[in-house]
């Protein structure tokens, strides 16, 4: 019964989560058809409370920030279900709710969600809104269609504390890994426009390519010590459960292998001819290698990660 | 120095320099990413060795690319070659870099630069009382634990060294980690052994069913201890979802250490037994159906549990018994047994794992009697030279045996009865010596690389110009801030206050400026 409550809970999250998309969508669409923004140089202003309202160019613009609060609102109820859907699966299964694909999908899609509503909130950081939701949209909707199981044990090799350790710390590091891809994804885009000289309604509502791309790095920053935790209380755990700290698993070496793009991220900023559009395609190039270990491995190969259905 | 040496030191040195350049360390990095991707997509021998005949069965046109190493991709020349070169370009790149930071700490930070007004946070104050106030700066930016450098007329602070020292330690400990593994794999063993519920392991090379070792592990120092299997328990799920999944496994066994002294233990997955420095895991489980067969002189010539393979994940297993010392000939049985068979149905199903309807079904073989030659034989295949098939008529003779029931051979050949089953598990006994170095520099390494992304380096300065000491007071500048710097000339000396950050990424630099003029001239701030 509370599982059937969580399923519901988790399906109204897409249908709220697509709700925001659209409003999202008609946010920046408003934007594109507002006249263009002088590009405003916030140096620093990342993180800080956007305190100035940006001036008011005409009513499509005031209209544009209505409905980018909407979508907002929309987001924060979503969230709500979400998480709702999320804490309900745990108590159904008796234990943390990331024991399998569906599981940890919801949850690491959660810490996203909650990310991007504290910096919307507390930094102004609402521009993130349309592809964080898309993201959102996606990855619930894949959960909820094709990786959804009911609820079950765990298999004796989950029985650990650092079951709860290294999946916790997974999922907060791959949320910082997606939000920090789009932050690169939309800092390509700009400085491309900023290249042609275009940069039009909707993208001068980013902040400017510089914030962009330290707000990117920042996620990163945060999320790769993180990972490289994963990995080591994932080996520390593989000592425990199989007697050998690194086993080659597809699952291991994937994981390896995305760590070694974003070391290559880190470093690539700080090196000349690498600093800005390719460090960040190598942000886009990490965050792939992240979703293709966390999916396809698991469709493409057995190994030592294959866990209760997915 | 001859020419030719003079050109060889010099290509040594480029070559060196080279490969210590963060550019070469990035695209060896780069290709350590790229080598370990077929590793993962390609089943590999060592973790996987029946999944690569299987692909190589599949895809004969492939073959060539074993010689490559392609499924043992991380134990080939070639990928110990990339990720070598690589942390020889670390080590290069740490060394001197080390050497610099150790020099860095020692020394002053280096002077005020003579012109603050393109700095961030510039700020112009005039100077009332010089040295008060340049002591007042020192006290403020020394309590907010910068490091100062005092001149004559400046004072430059710098903070942030640990994002240094992080780094250093993150990249030193990478170089640990490899050192500890590599110790790990020169000296340390993992073996499997099979034991059957009621029977014992003794820790010498002979009992093990697979033993691998590193280079420089020598299998005398295996340590004499006996690890006896007791009692083996596990659960399977018997809920809609996952049926048959195993949920929990549980052996209670009796450790018997080298000195002699015996104790019981606790065998779980994911928590190994420690026994001196080894560590005995739990891998897998299986059946043994306990058998008695007897020979056509009414003798018992075998009696005992007598390990099957699975075969699938509802545990039909496999296996054969052997009866050698059977007369006037001797016997041998080759059996499926299915825990839980599904008597409504025909063929050899088992629809759960747990023994719950546990049946062995047999078929049976005869011969003259073999002289024992001492080489060893596979026990889980029948070696059917000099043995018949038993027959009634046309049909071979087999039974479906359940527990307490017997199949009588024709024409008084014997019989074999099957009393029970017992559990067997698999016992994977290890030891990597060097794993503390390894979790001790991995935990560093993340440690000091949060610490170097976290904290970012900021200098701070404050410059006396102006060259002739002025009679009237502030009131003339009051208010001027160096936002108007190129405005209105100030006259008489002044503080000037300015602020660098050295790595991009951190706000709040004109704050601390700020912070650092409200300091030395109290009140300005506001005015």
């Amino acid at each position: 019964m509370i599982a059937y409550y969580s399923s519901l809970a988790m399906v109204t999250s897409v249908v709220l989560y697509l709700l925001a998309v659209a409003i999202f969508g008609a946010e920046w669409a408003a934007a594109r058809s507002a006249r263009p923004v002088r590009e405003l140089v916030a140096v620093g202003s990342g993180f800080e409370p956007s305190a100035e309202p940006e001036p008011v160019e005409s009513a499509r613009a005031s209209r544009s920030e209505m409905l980018g609060r909407a979508a907002l609102g929309v987001t924060v109820i979503a969230l709500g279900t979400h998480l709702a859907g999320v804490v309900l699966r745990g108590i159904a299964a008796g234990r943390a709710p990331w024991g399998n694909m569906y599981e940890f999908i919801t949850t690491s899609l959660a810490f996203v969600a909650i990310a991007f509503v504290v910096l919307a909130m507390r930094f102004g950081m609402r521009w993130l809104g349309l592809p964080v939701t898309l993201l959102l949209v996606i990855g619930q909707g894949l959960a909820v269609t094709v990786f959804y199981v009911d609820v079950s044990e765990l298999m004796p090799a989950l029985h650990s504390v650092w079951f709860v350790i290294h999946i916790i710390a997974a999922a907060i590091a791959g949320a910082a890994f997606n939000v920090g891809a789009i932050a690169a994804g939309l800092y390509l885009v700009k400085s491309r426009a900023v290249e042609r000289g275009r940069v039009s309604g909707s993208l001068s509502r980013l902040p400017d390519v510089d914030t962009l791309d330290r707000i990117s790095f920042r996620f990163h920053a945060f999320a790769f010590p993180l990972w490289t935790f994963t990995i080591a209380a994932g080996a520390i755990w593989a000592q425990y459960a199989w007697g050998s700290f690194w086993n080659w698993d597809p699952k291991e070496t994937w994981s390896l292998v995305t760590w070694i793009i974003y070391a290559a991220y880190l470093h690539a900023r700080t090196t000349v001819g690498w600093k800005g559009q390719r460090a960040a395609w190598l942000a886009l190039v990490g965050v792939f290698s992240f979703w293709f270990n966390f999916v396809g491995i698991n469709l493409l190969t057995t190994g030592l990660h294959a866990y209760g259905g997915l | 120095m001859t020419a030719v040496a003079r050109e060889l030191v010099s290509w040594g040195r480029f070559f060196w320099s080279t490969l210590t350049s963060m550019r070469t360390a990035l695209i060896l990095l780069f290709i350590l990413g790229v080598a370990a991707i077929p590793g993962s997509l390609l089943p590999q021998r060592p973790t996987n060795p029946s999944g690569v005949s299987t692909w190589l069965a599949s895809n004969p046109g492939w073959a060539w690319i074993d010689r490559l190493g392609a499924f043992d991709v991380f134990g080939t020349a070639w990928f110990a070659a990339i990720y070598l070169l690589l942390f020889v370009s670390l080590i290069g790149c740490i060394l001197p870099r080390t050497a610099q930071f150790a020099k860095a700490l020692r020394a002053q930070p280096s002077p005020a630069p003579g012109r603050l007004g393109r700095l961030e946070g510039f700020t112009t104050v005039p100077a009332t009382d010089v040295a008060a106030q340049l002591d007042a700066a020192e006290a403020h930016l020394r309590g907010r634990r910068y490091r100062v450098r005092r001149d004559e007329s400046a004072i430059s602070a710098e903070r942030g060294y640990l994002r240094e020292a992080g780094n250093l330690v993150f990249h030193i400990c990478l170089v640990t980690t490899l050192i500890g593994l590599a110790w790990g794999s020169l000296f340390s063993f993992k073996g499997t052994a099979i034991v059957v519920e009621g029977q014992a392991f003794s820790n010498t090379i002979s009992q093990y069913d697979e033993f691998g070792s590193g280079a420089a592990f020598n299998t005398s120092w295996l340590s004499p201890f006996t690890v006896r299997l007791d009692d083996f328990r596990v659960r399977f799920e018997t809920g809609p979802t996952q049926t048959g999944a195993a949920r929990e496994f549980d052996a209670s066994v009796t450790v018997t250490t080298p000195d002699g002294s015996s104790r019981p233990a606790r065998l779980e997955v994911n928590a190994p037994l420690q026994i001196g420095g080894d560590s005995v895991h739990l891998l897998g489980h299986g059946y043994a159906p306990v058998v008695t067969v007897r020979d056509g002189q009414g003798n018992v010539a075998f009696s005992g549990p007598v390990v099957f393979v699975p075969l699938d994940a509802n545990f039909r297993s496999d296996g054969v018994i052997k009866a050698p010392d059977a007369r006037p000939e001797r016997l041998a049985f080759e059996g499926v047994f299915l825990p839980t068979a599904d008597t409504s149905r025909i063929g050899m199903v088992s629809i759960f794992p747990d023994a719950l309807n546990p049946r062995l079904l047999v078929n049976a073989w005869a011969g003259a009697p073999k002289q024992e030659t001492g080489i060893p034989e596979n026990v889980y295949s029948l070696d059917k030279t000099g043995l018949t098939q038993l027959m009634n008529g046309d049909q071979p003779v087999t039974e479906d045996l359940a527990v307490g029931s017997s199949l009588v051979l024709p024409d008084g050949k014997g019989s074999i009865t099957l009393d029970g089953w017992k559990r067997w598990t698999k016992l994977q006994i290890s030891d990597t010596p060097g794993g503390w170095l390894v979790l001790v520099s991995v935990m560093l390494a993340v440690l000091g690389m949060a610490v170097s992304l976290s904290v970012r380096p900021r200098r701070l300065f404050v410059r006396l110009v102006g060259v002739v000491p002025s009679d009237d007071d502030a009131d003339g500048t009051d208010g001027e801030r160096g936002d108007t710097v190129g405005g209105e000339p100030v006259s008489g000396q002044r503080l000037e206050f300015a602020g660098l950050d050295r790595v991009e990424g951190r706000g709040g630099l004109a704050d601390e400026v700020a912070a650092l003029v409200a300091a030395v001239a109290p009140g300005r701030e506001d005015t």
